[in-house]
């Protein structure tokens, strides 16, 4: 605007009245009459002490959800959102189109940020006890806008149409298979038809940029208009509690006695905050670069191993370690309780103590969410309950467990390998981590209760009884058997002294006169 | 707050309307009152209406089993060996031209004998994710949260309730068919097979 001086035929010369760049701003806005609302915005008196740091995460949030609509934007005009071409296109967004794998880096970390920061805004309302009165609306909208970008994180994950958003979708469509009663229509609907095809993707590319976002962008100008029109929360002070009665005098009077105007006193740390995550969003693109496609979504390549992306890993996590029969209630009831909860809070705890200082409980349970949910994403990331699929023709055993075997052990190694033992069994730090490691196994178990192990299974092990041989289960066995560390011996039954001792003569003699046989157990 | 707006521009005398429509009479804003009614109810009537289409659309997924599925062939009956279980295609019976490569649907079929067969489904009966088979351990595992299964289906361990879903098969002509065309979950006609506790298991482990 100001650069806008040099005004045509001569005007400028007068120079009586306002400037052009004046005159035009006069023209919009006798027709716009923006200013008065703006402004009232903009300088709105705000509690000193909210101009804080701890307050900057509601605007990055909003930043970001504007970044994630631009770079969106710019990416659909090249992404084909069909499932026979929507693969092809993104390899061409990556490696074709000049800076295509930027823009693509750029969604999908702006996602990673989105949900992160998104999720710390959440943690700390809540701490500041900023869902109360007469905020209880402002964190209704917010909790439905969390949902809303967990729904665009995993709408978005299909829509980067590989071989992780086919099986996820199939993950997806086998959770709510087990909704009762409506289960199998409802899969129907989320798929779009029987199997997961070229309707699954459209309507999910229907859901990722039309529906969801355009129902975010109203929740997030409701959410930011209330945030000015109620004011922002105020520090919470330790005794100072909300009464529906007398807040909003107080919270009037502590805004015009100690307060400031919005801009520039507290906005300047929002904009710096909201700078500095699309800076690093920008950085983790260069960096790390954008997520996949990973493999061609043919579902009959079945050599792969689905995993969701980062933010729902601890429900990969949970559905490991539930047991079987837990499975089915978790998943139709802690959901939707959690949400119910979430839509409650500000209902039957809308009035009193603000302060996280006097606030155990709420303290200890954002406490005990964080540390589970980054117990859980850790899990997830290292899946120790997946089978290693190739660790049985691809890790070697160790040399010295075969060195110097006889004939016997060394069979039972091949069959240790042949038989995919290692997939879940680890040996000398390789192969999978569903059962136990076998490095010591010997000093755990008997040899009996190796070979009832082996032949029944049991707990997470599959029965082998009907796949291995008795020569195969005896060789294996005996390679087990030597499978203890050299300062430690193999496990044995003492009884077993009293039984071998008989078996000689066990038809004539007792046991008790039977001398022990010296080649058993020490 | 609101009320406080200092605008620039020039005002348009807000509570003129008041006074220029001065002879609103009771009545006549009842009848006013009356006729916005009336259009509200006429706005509904036809959003009713027009709901009634568009949730016939949205819901047109949404139907029985039985119409997705038809009778698909695996190939000739010879390409399955006894004894053995050989990962087998088959191209899904519904499909659309922009489908690509989803259509291609995987299956393990099992020959138990010349004419017994046991057709699996790919898909995990935990969350669906892809089984592989090992004819070494004659188990099936699954790559996501370790799922096991024996050869004959029913389930060895890990978080599967159950055992693989099964296909129906026939044999026509020397073809071995499914009835096949829809993604088997838990809640769709995915033929259940037996919930044994496997070959071998034994319930004395505890």
């Amino acid at each position: 605007m100001p650069g806008m001086n040099h005004s045509p035929r001569g005007q400028g010369l007068v120079r009586e009245g306002p400037g052009t760049a004046a005159r035009v701003y006069a023209w919009f806005e006798r027709r716009l009459q923006l200013e008065g609302s703006v402004k009232e915005a903009a300088l709105h008196p705000v509690p000193r002490n909210t101009a804080s740091w701890w307050y900057v995460f509601g605007s990055a949030a909003f930043t970001l959800l504007f970044l994630q609509i631009f770079t969106g934007i710019l990416l659909a005009l090249v992404y084909v959102p069909s499932a026979g071409e929507a693969w092809n296109s993104l390899n061409i967004l990556n490696h074709q189109i000049p800076l295509g794998w930027f823009l693509r880096a750029m969604h999908g970390w702006g996602s990673n940020f989105m949900v992160a920061i998104v999720l710390i805004h959440m943690a700390q309302v809540f701490l500041f006890g900023a869902y109360k009165f007469p905020r209880e609306l402002t964190w209704i909208l917010g909790v439905f806008l969390l949902l809303m970008t967990l729904g665009m994180a995993f709408t978005g994950q299909v829509l980067r149409f590989d071989q992780d958003a086919y099986w996820g979708l199939g993950i997806g469509a086998s959770i709510v298979s087990r909704i009762p009663f409506i289960g199998g229509g409802l899969v129907h609907l989320l798929l779009g038809g029987p199997i997961i095809a070229g309707a699954t993707l459209s309507r999910f590319f229907a859901l990722h940029v039309f529906v969801i976002p355009g129902t975010m962008l109203l929740f997030a100008f409701l959410h930011v208009w209330m945030v000015l029109k109620l004011g922002v929360n105020d520090w919470p002070m330790p005794g100072r509690m909300v009464r529906r009665a007398t807040y909003m005098e107080e919270y009037h009077h502590l805004t015009h006695t100690d307060g400031i105007p919005f801009i520039p006193g507290a906005f300047w740390k929002d904009l710096v905050f909201s700078g500095a995550i699309l800076a690093s969003v920008a950085v983790c693109a260069v960096v790390f670069g954008p997520f996949g496609p990973s493999g061609q979504p043919d579902p009959s390549i079945i050599q792969t191993v689905p995993k969701p992306d980062f933010f729902f890993l601890w429900i990969y996590t949970i559905l490991s370690y539930l047991p079987p029969q837990m499975e089915t209630p978790f998943l139709l009831i802690v959901p939707l309780s959690a949400i119910a909860i979430l839509l409650a809070l500000p209902f039957f705890a809308g009035e009193g103590e603000k302060s996280w200082h006097r606030r155990p409980v709420a303290v200890l349970m954002v406490s005990t969410i964080a540390v589970s949910w980054g117990v859980l994403t850790q899990q997830g990331t290292t899946t120790p309950w997946s089978p290693h699929m190739n660790a049985w023709s691809g890790d070697p055993l160790p040399e010295n467990r075969i060195h110097d075997a006889t004939p016997l052990v060394r069979q039972g190694a091949v069959v240790l390998q042949a038989k995919q033992c290692r997939n879940c069994h680890s040996i000398g730090g390789s192969g999978g981590e569903r059962g136990p490691t076998l490095d010591a196994v010997a000093t755990r178990l008997t040899v009996d209760q190796l070979r009832f192990k082996v032949v029944t299974g049991g707990g997470n092990m599959p029965a082998y009884g009907k796949n291995l041989s008795p020569s195969e289960i005896e060789a294996l066995v005996s390679f087990l058997e030597t499978l203890h560390p050299a300062n430690e011996p193999p496990a044995y039954d003492a009884s077993r002294h009293t039984v071998d001792a008989s078996q000689p003569a066990n038809s004539t003699a007792p046991a008790s006169n039977a001398p022990p046989s010296p080649g058993t157990n020490p | 707050m609101t009320n406080e707006t200092q605008s620039a521009s020039p005002k348009p005398t807000p509570s003129g309307a008041n006074t220029v429509a001065a002879p609103d009479g009771p009545r006549i804003v009842s009848r006013r009152w009356l006729l916005f009614k009336a259009a509200i109810a006429l706005n509904g009537l036809v959003g009713l209406v027009l709901t009634v289409p568009v949730l016939r659309y949205l819901l047109a997924p949404w139907k029985k089993d039985a119409s997705f599925n038809s009778w698909t062939s695996l190939g000739p009956v010879d390409a399955f060996p006894i004894g053995e279980t050989r990962l087998a295609r088959y191209v899904n019976p519904s499909q659309n031209p922009w489908d690509g490569q989803t259509d291609d649907i995987a299956c393990y079929v099992r020959r138990e004998s010349g004419s017994q067969f046991k057709v699996f489904a790919i898909n995990c009966a935990h969350l669906g994710c892809p089984v592989r088979w090992f004819p070494q351990s004659q188990l099936f595992m699954c790559p996501c949260h370790g799922g096991v299964y024996y050869a004959d289906g029913s389930r060895a361990s890990g978080p599967p309730e159950r055992g693989l879903f099964t296909y129906s098969w026939q044999i026509v002509s020397g073809e071995l068919q499914i009835d096949a065309g829809q993604m088997p979950t838990l809640s769709n006609s995915a033929k259940l097979v037996t919930i044994s506790t496997g070959p071998g298991d034994c319930r004395c482990q505890g």
